[in-house]
């Protein structure tokens, strides 16, 4: 009878963790292809069967991405981007959801519920009117043409005002006593107590540029503006190149963020639990 | 006090703004554009753009290759969200088991296809569903299965983008699916023992009820986005085989961007907005009705 509980709960847990080792390995095997993909000569991973190692390590496919297609450049755009797009909207976000916080004004809630029932808007549907409007003012093929229209963002702005809605009135209310000014006050006060939640948005809003496609493809038609993404697809629309050349192509686009996620996991997975939304 | 009435309006103004220029404004421009004939002509001189009330729209109505991404995205939709929440929530609750081992290197593992890029993953499933030189059909052949030829079959086409998406996102409500289950008292699962329930009537009695509320959004959620597929069909098949993964977003693309017929793409935007309000006011109503 003993024996028998004993031996059931075994199964299930030797069971359990052969399960879930087969889902990560349907989950990795992708990316483990796409990197033994990447150092491998040209044409070895178009063979039958198909190849999960290549035969001998080369870095050749890396050297001809960076010497003869530029990608240094194009990483180099999806990095610009994704910075300036990070540290403009945490300022211009954060100044707004402490307004929504910490201020009582008469526009206050009209304006908050406006901005959150359009939130539903799907950005596809201000497509080609932002389009025309970059084009003309110029932004087209410009880095302002990416980092102007996204400056502000609904959700960022809630985010930040929920944090912020637990900051006690008394810090603030001590500070105006002393004669701090309203700007010190968000500069030297709220800022600094906010650093979790900022971190969290900067992440998102990072990961989210980094990974966007539609909006690059549209502002950027030039190929020295091209970012990774839109590298990567126009790359496979033009002629049919080499599967080890796009793999280490896949390679260099997916690291950065990554990496970037490996080392704040902890603040990604606090921002979806405070109601996350997809890039 | 007084004195401070601008201030939160200054701390406003860059965001709403920025927001007004280029969110608001062009939401209103796109509805005017859906009717007029706004086209390649139009772009160098306004004045050549006329209204033509519903016309953009009446086109659509009869235009095949609408009605295709229509059907393609609501088959992408009706398929490939359920799939998707089926398999996260099944990879939540394996991962809260208490038997389990090793929960944040599987977590973690789950979850990397969400934070990659889309276009890259895109670009390694293309060559992963090769016919002949793919690992997809390779691995299938080794368990004594005929491979497809996937993305250049108009019937298995959808299918696997299908994969892709389910392969891509399930982590991402497995999280959230996770959070939920945690946050289950554990006096439910001691009562239902108590009361001589097994695995299976705890987990239809006290886990599906406790979970309906995050189910619902999840799922919602998962519609919402599913809707605006794009980037997997631009990159892996450009709606092809036989328009056979042509999606609402992507003809909005071509229409817009490739043929510059700005008005008619216009009328598809609203559309696509017509049918991701339905759904959000559904979440709404349905979530007042439980509040209430």
């Amino acid at each position: 009878m003993k024996t028998n509980k004993f031996f059931r709960k075994y199964s299930a847990m030797i069971g359990l963790h052969l399960v879930m080792i087969l889902i990560s390995f349907i989950t990795l095997l992708p990316f483990l292809w796409m990197l033994a993909a990447s150092f491998m000569k040209s044409g070895e991973a178009s063979s039958f069967p198909p190849r999960f190692l290549p035969s001998e390590f080369t870095l050749a496919q890396y050297q001809f991405l960076f010497q003869r297609l530029s990608l240094g450049r194009f990483f180099l755009n999806s990095l610009i981007l994704a910075v300036s797009v990070t540290f403009v909207s945490l300022f211009v976000n954060s100044l707004a959801g402490y307004a929504f916080a910490k201020f009582s004004f008469r526009a206050k809630r009209p304006l908050f519920v406006f901005l959150l029932s359009s939130m539903i808007i799907p950005g596809q549907v201000t497509m080609l009117p932002v389009f025309l409007l970059l084009n003309k003012l110029g932004l087209l093929n410009t880095y302002f043409g990416i980092i102007i229209p996204g400056m502000a963002s609904i959700f960022g702005i809630f985010l930040i005002r929920q944090y912020l809605q637990s900051v006690p009135d008394s810090l603030i209310e001590a500070a105006r006593i002393d004669g701090a000014r309203d700007f010190a006050i968000y500069w030297r006060i709220i800022l600094p107590l906010a650093k979790p939640v900022l971190v969290t948005l900067a992440l998102f809003t990072f990961m989210g540029t980094w990974n966007d496609f539609l909006w690059p493809l549209i502002v950027m038609t030039k190929e020295e503006m091209y970012t990774l993404p839109v590298a990567l697809a126009n790359l496979l629309g033009e002629h049919t190149p080499d599967p080890e050349l796009m793999m280490a192509g896949s390679v260099i686009t997916i690291l950065p963020v990554l990496i970037v996620f490996m080392l704040l996991q902890k603040y990604y997975i606090q921002g979806i639990m405070l109601g996350g939304v997809k890039e | 006090m007084h004195k401070k009435i601008y201030t939160p309006y200054f701390f406003l103004a860059p965001a709403l703004g920025t927001l007004l220029i280029f969110f608001f404004l062009p939401v209103a421009a796109a509805f005017l554009m859906s009717f007029t004939d706004f086209d390649i002509y139009s772009l160098g001189n306004l004045q050549r753009a006329r209204f033509i009330l519903f016309g953009n729209y009446s086109q659509l109505l009869s235009d095949p290759l609408f009605w295709k991404a229509l059907a393609n995205t609501f088959y992408f939709v009706i398929v490939g969200g359920p799939l998707t929440i089926i398999v996260s929530l099944l990879a939540a609750i394996a991962l809260n088991s208490r038997l389990l081992y090793f929960r944040n290197w599987f977590r973690l593992a789950f979850f990397m296809p969400v934070v990659t890029t889309l276009v890259a993953v895109a670009v390694v499933w293309r060559y992963l569903y090769h016919p002949r030189f793919g690992i997809i059909n390779y691995l299938l052949s080794q368990i004594g299965i005929q491979g497809v030829d996937w993305l250049g079959d108009p019937h298995w086409a959808m299918p696997a983008l299908i994969l892709l998406a389910v392969w891509k996102n399930f982590g991402y409500h497995m999280m959230i699916f996770l959070a939920g289950l945690q946050a289950i008292p554990d006096y439910l699962y001691e009562a239902a023992r108590i009361d001589g329930a097994g695995w299976w009537r705890q987990f239809v009695h006290v886990t599906v009820p406790q979970l309906a509320p995050t189910t619902f959004f999840v799922t919602i959620m998962t519609i919402i986005g599913y809707f605006q597929f794009f980037a997997e069909p631009y990159v892996m098949t450009q709606g092809g085989p036989l328009n056979a993964t042509l999606s609402i977003v992507l003809y909005l693309y071509q229409q817009g961007f490739r043929w510059w017929r700005m008005g008619y793409a216009s009328a598809i935007a609203f559309i696509l907005f017509i049918i991701v309000f339905f759904f959000a006011m559904v979440q709404l109503s349905l979530r007042k009705r439980g509040e209430a």
